[in-house]
């Protein structure tokens, strides 16, 4: 089966799976924490766009809700409440440099890569033709640890954790056609709760170490060096 | 007949090493003639007049290189022989041990690789009496020079021939051992002498590692001849332990990273024409080994070393021309760029071997032609660039490009031959070095016929690095002819250059800048003439090629891809010229000669050019990761507390990762551990005795 | 009679291409409140060129002066084999798409040994910035085009619009993918903002035009139609392989007629979106344009994996 004899709506839903995994590249590869929670948004719009297509065509009224708490939440809330944080701590001109930019890409291509050998089996057992879009699902979840490994400053870590979340909220859409109503609500709420306590915990490390670098956290070891 | 014709090759090659041998003029050939002709007295005079006449150096150096280029021929005809007629010829010769005779044979694959030694040798012979001329003089003896080429070109071609492990293994030494003579043939500068020693010993290591191998498949098949180790029945293990060692082998031999480092060390200290044929050739026979080793004695094919070799073969591609863009060095450019397209070589026979071991057999063959096609180019054009370089050394004695410049008015014939190398090397169309680019990409886009997704995913990405590859490829060799030949010259040297006076010296290059030229245009008729080796090796062969016709390259079909290089040509001269007839003639405004733009501050010197180093700076730049530069600074200022710089003086050395990484620990490694082992020698004589006692102790306790 | 239209496509693709600048020129003037030129300036520009007396600068060899002939036979060949009204000419058969750019490549070639030739600063600046740009588009642009190959199983571009054609309209995520790629590269190869500004009179800035700047009278001319037709070729490319509906697919007349309207409405179309990104963005600097490509890179290595792992024939067991 090949994307030809699919219906448009499959075929809608995989290239939003394509530009989802774009937007999880385009995040590996942004050095300005701005940009980054702007892509980030861009990325929970794409989500909520293809929820409310699932929702449209096969007729799941519950997933325009989980579409539209996730267009709220992931599109608009969150990025706010980020970009806020980034500008009332001064960190919007700052650069998170990447030691490795190219090494980095290839990571992130060779996982891709790798997300499509793990996914093979249950693709293959299943009859559901978007079934394809979970290798795309799981590299979006490794992509965002690879965001959180290969950044300093804390900010970037939420964004990359957020958008596991959104992997996995993704792979939820296109392999079950969502999960029922009340996890969902609660994964949002959890979601959003995560960003209030991040936001608190942000002031806190600050305060204690003066910057956002995680790196600095080190200092905070107990053993003697 | 083929066979025949082959060992006139390695007969004459021989006698040209014998011949130089025999220098007329040494005393105990005097003698030996007096001793002859003593009793004509009239006939010894004649000859001993002969051989005290002028021009007997050049007649013995013209003698010396009719006998090589007499053995290119004859391997010309030879290869071209077994390759038309497809049935291998199979011969025993009385030589070697008395239980273990060596056995010869001369097949399509031993051809076209005799075909691929033939065509640079005959270039060679008619170029090297003009460039040999200049060591006459000098401290080195021609003697030695003559002698090893030619038992190089002799060990090459028994290689060829070779059907049992022995026979092999004693040709390859041969080239191995001779080659190394060559490269320390101007043995007077340490560097020199380090670059030999370095090629000697992994060229050792490489036969051990080949030797090695054919003892994994003599173990399982009980002979020592070929036809003995095809029969051996090997475990996936066994087979992938003799595939490994094999690849290292030849690897090494070959150039491939990160076995390459002895390459531009070597080649460059060489002189030119003998670069020339051990780039152009020598590199070859490892590939042939190579091919000859997988396709031919493993009797299996396993999809692991196909990627494994596609791996290593891309790295090398896209390191080997990343480092040949840094060199300053032209000849070391041209080594650099020898790993490439030996980097692209394996590209082609990692596709094939994927393809054959996933039983697709005629994507294999095609991949296994692209392959085969790019070693003939390669050592076209290869060769020629090296005759280039030496011809740019012989009359310059330059070999840096720093200095170059201006050369196209300098010598414009030689720099004509050059352009057409440049231009095939970087695999521009409608040169040869384009068609075998072109069917190599046309295999890796077949990658959608294999089921594995990871394998599909691999082989385009793999793809690409040959695109980075071969865009580099033309960025490097831009370099190269924009530098040296165009512009204004950069050093005296080099702005008293004349025209090479030797005829030879420009027939050697031009005939195989005529062979890139017909290659690149009329490539279905030799692509057609490997029907018989790609049958012997995959049994199989490009049936569609010319589906469209003698004029038309249909690698798998006419709708999947089609190239007509001819028409290309036709239509590329037809607009050119109208352009030409249209603008030129018609208007005859005739251009007026006038000063270049210089922002209205007058005098532009050679000096303010842009260098070799500055016009691949920001390639050094964007691929920083894979260098280690070191740069220098050096200012001069004047003025009150020194603000004001005078002189700036710039320099910077682009030095192998894989040296630093790999052979530098190696060499501590091995330093450190003889160190070790050093320890028994205490100097104290009563240890010695101590040993001796312990030694006798052990045996008396072993034969008990 | 198959022959004779080829050749007729081809003379109209060179013909157009001026006008296509100048449609491209008036639009940004319009953009930017400026009174903008007549749509036939190019031709008037190309005309007073050729009348003029060509100037050769000392240093010059003839390289120098064949330079121009190649560059525009090699496009003008491109040209040839890029189906612009209609599909399934006998010329599309002589290269395909690797030896289209294997051509754009031999045109390079050129310049920029004639750029070296001269043997100023500006010659080998512009000549050095040129390959380097060149050697970072050419991967990405052939990574794209591989993308579209193994959909379309063909390198032939005729081919490869028949495939489009036939299967209808299909979302492809590989096809956004390599067209964005592909977009981004035709951008860094035509010379445009932000890699390179065309419009240019600063030597220091310049990569395209360092390379040319000695080049005056009918060789000016030759290089300057050229670049114009690259642009073309590029926009043909995109148009055609992204969006081939309305190209002739037999040569009859009305849909002969059919396929120049389309093909003039969707150049029309990428010449606008083409002026809005130049003056939208800032030329960037040179050291910026690798991130710029490795981005096009990225793009089409992404399509080449969506390709692989969203659409390609599942096998059930």
């Amino acid at each position: 089966m090949s994307i030809t004899d699919l219906d448009l709506y499959s075929q809608a839903i995989l290239l939003l799976a394509g530009l989802i995994a774009l937007t999880s590249f385009l995040m590996l590869g942004q050095s300005r924490l701005v940009r980054l929670v702007f892509i980030f948004a861009v990325q929970g719009c794409l989500l909520a766009g293809a929820t409310a297509m699932a929702a449209g065509v096969l007729n799941y009224p519950h997933l325009y809700i989980s579409a539209g708490l996730s267009l709220l939440l992931k599109g608009i809330v969150i990025p706010l409440l980020l970009h806020r944080l980034i500008h009332r701590m001064g960190l919007h001109r700052e650069m998170d440099t990447i030691d490795h930019p190219a090494r980095l890409m290839m990571g992130g291509t060779a996982l891709v890569v790798f997300s499509y050998y793990v996914s093979l089996p249950i693709v293959q057992h299943s009859t559901l033709v978007t079934l394809n879009a979970i290798a795309v699902s799981l590299a979006v979840v490794l992509l965002g640890m690879l965001l959180m490994i290969s950044r300093r400053q804390a900010v970037a870590h939420v964004v990359g954790f957020m958008s596991i979340e959104n992997g996995l909220f993704f792979a939820a859409v296109v392999s079950t056609y969502g999960m029922p109503m009340v996890v969902e609500l609660g994964v949002a709420f959890d979601v959003l709760v995560a960003a209030v306590v991040f936001g608190v915990f942000f002031f806190q490390i600050r305060a204690s170490i003066d910057s956002l670098n995680v790196d600095r956290l080190s200092k905070l070891t107990e053993v003697e060096r | 007949m083929s066979l025949f014709l082959a060992y006139l090759a390695v007969l004459a090659a021989l006698l040209s090493a014998v011949t130089a041998a025999i220098d007329g003029r040494s005393p105990w050939i005097d003698a030996f003639i007096a001793k002859g002709l003593g009793r004509w007295p009239q006939q010894l005079a004649r000859v001993r007049h002969s051989l005290a006449a002028e021009d007997y150096a050049a007649r013995h150096r013209q003698l010396l290189f009719t006998l090589l280029g007499g053995s290119g021929i004859a391997a010309l005809l030879a290869g071209i022989g077994a390759l038309a007629s497809g049935a291998p010829l199979v011969d025993t010769l009385p030589f070697g041990l008395p239980w273990l005779s060596w056995h010869t044979r001369l097949d399509p694959l031993s051809g076209f690789f005799l075909c691929v030694l033939g065509l640079p040798l005959i270039a060679v012979a008619l170029y090297g009496p003009g460039y040999v001329r200049e060591f006459e003089h000098g401290k080195h003896s021609l003697t030695t020079l003559g002698l090893t080429t030619g038992m190089f070109v002799a060990g090459m071609e028994l290689v060829l021939l070779a059907d049992d492990a022995l026979l092999f293994m004693i040709a390859w030494e041969l080239m191995s051992v001779a080659s190394y003579f060559l490269v320390a043939f101007q043995h007077e500068h340490a560097a020199n002498r380090r670059a030999a020693f370095l090629y000697l010993l992994m060229a050792e290591v490489g036969a051990i590692a080949i030797i090695l191998a054919y003892g994994v498949l003599a173990g399982f098949g009980g002979g020592l001849t070929f036809d003995a180790l095809r029969c051996a029945a090997l475990s996936p293990l066994w087979a992938s332990i003799a595939f490994v060692l094999a690849l290292t082998g030849f690897g090494m031999k070959a150039g491939l990273v990160p076995l390459h480092a002895w390459l531009p060390e070597a080649h460059p200290v060489a002189p030119s024409h003998i670069s020339a044929l051990m780039s152009g050739v020598m590199l070859k026979i490892a590939v042939y080994g190579f091919i000859r080793f997988a396709f031919d004695l493993l009797d299996q094919i396993l999809w692991q070393w196909g990627i494994l070799v596609l791996v290593i073969g891309s790295a090398s591609a896209v390191l080997g021309i990343l480092y040949a863009l840094q060199q300053q060095n032209l000849k070391r450019l041209l080594a650099y760029s020898s790993v490439e397209n030996i980097g692209i070589v394996f590209t082609a026979l990692g596709l094939s071997l994927i393809f054959l071991s996933n039983g697709d057999t005629a994507l294999g063959t095609l991949g296994l032609v692209g392959g085969l096609l790019h070693c003939l180019n390669h050592a076209l054009f290869k060769s020629l660039l090296f005759l280039g370089a030496g011809a740019i050394l012989h009359q310059t004695h330059e070999q840096s490009l720093e200095n170059m410049g201006g050369l196209i008015h300098r010598m414009p014939k030689l720099a004509n031959v050059f352009l057409v190398g440049t231009l095939s090397i970087a695999a521009l169309p409608p040169l040869n070095g384009f068609v075998s680019e072109w069917l190599i990409f046309q295999t890796a886009l077949q990658a959608g016929s294999i089921q594995s997704g990871v394998l599909r995913s691999l082989i385009p990405t793999a793809s690409a690095v040959l695109a980075l590859t071969s865009a580099l490829a033309a960025t490097c060799f831009v370099k190269v002819y924009g530098v040296a030949f165009l512009g204004l010259p950069r050093s005296g040297h080099i702005a008293h250059a004349k025209e090479v006076g030797h005829r030879g010296m420009l027939a050697g290059p031009a005939l195989l800048a005529a062979c890139c030229v017909l290659i690149g245009i009329l490539p279905a008729p030799l692509i057609n003439s490997l029907g018989n080796l790609t049958h012997q090796l995959t049994g199989a062969d490009l049936g569609n090629i010319s589906t469209l016709g003698w004029l038309w390259l249909t690698p798998v079909a006419p709708e999947v891809a089609s190239y007509a290089p001819a028409l290309v040509v036709i239509g590329i001269l037809a607009v050119g010229w109208l352009c030409y007839h249209l603008l030129y003639r018609r208007t005859g405004l005739e251009p007026r000669r006038a000063e270049p733009w210089d922002c209205g501050f007058g005098g532009l010197p050679a000096r303010m050019q842009y260098t070799s180093g500055a016009f691949s700076m920001p390639i050094r730049r964007i691929f920083q990761p894979a260098f280690e530069v070191q740069e220098t600074l050096e200012e001069t200022r004047e003025g009150p507390a020194g603000t004001r710089v005078t002189v700036l003086r710039y320099r910077f050395q682009v030095l192998d990762k894989a040296w630093l990484g790999l052979y530098e620990p190696a060499g501590r490694g091995v330093l450190h551990l003889a160190r070790w082992v050093g320890r028994l020698q205490t100097g104290n004589i009563r240890t010695y005795l101590g040993y001796s006692f312990f030694t006798l102790i052990f045996l008396l306790w072993v034969i008990s | 009679m198959d022959w004779i239209l080829a050749i007729l496509e081809t003379l109209l693709f060179i013909g157009a291409a001026p006008l296509l600048a100048g449609w491209t020129k008036r639009v940004k003037c319009r953009l930017q409140n400026r009174k903008p030129p007549s749509l036939l300036q190019p031709y008037r520009d190309l005309l007073k060129l050729y009348r003029k007396q060509p100037i050769l600068p000392h240093p010059a060899s003839w390289i120098f002066r064949a330079a121009p002939y190649v560059v525009f036979a090699a496009t003008v060949l491109t040209a040839a084999f890029v189906p612009l009204v209609a599909v399934n000419l006998p010329t599309a058969k002589i290269a395909d798409v690797i030896v289209l750019v294997g051509f754009f490549a031999l045109a390079r070639t050129f310049l920029v040994l004639a750029g070296m030739d001269i043997g100023t600063a500006f010659g080998g600046m512009g000549s050095s910035r040129e390959m380097t740009i060149a050697s970072l588009a050419e991967p990405a642009m052939l990574m794209a085009v591989f993308t579209l190959a193994m959909s379309a199983h063909t390198t032939n571009l005729s081919q490869a619009m028949n495939y489009v054609l036939d299967t209808g309209l299909v979302l492809r995520p590989s096809f956004v993918f390599a067209l964005g790629g592909l977009m981004l590269v035709a951008v860094a190869e035509t010379g445009r903002i932000p890699v390179d500004n065309p419009a240019t009179h600063l030597e220091l800035t310049m990569i395209h035009e360092a390379m040319i700047l000695e080049y005056s009278g009918r060789w000016l001319a030759l290089i300057e139609w050229a670049s114009q037709i690259k642009l073309m070729l590029y926009g043909v490319l995109i148009a055609n392989i992204f969006f081939p509906w309305g190209i002739a697919r037999d040569f009859s007349p009305e849909s002969i007629g059919i396929g120049v309207g389309m093909i003039a409405l969707k150049l029309a179309l990428l010449a606008i979106l083409l002026v809005l990104s130049e003056t939208a963005f800032a030329k960037m600097r040179i050291f910026r344009v690798q991130e710029y490509l490795s981005f096009a890179y990225l793009l089409s290595v992404l399509g080449l994996l969506s390709h692989i792992i969203l659409e390609a024939a599942r096998v059930h067991h």
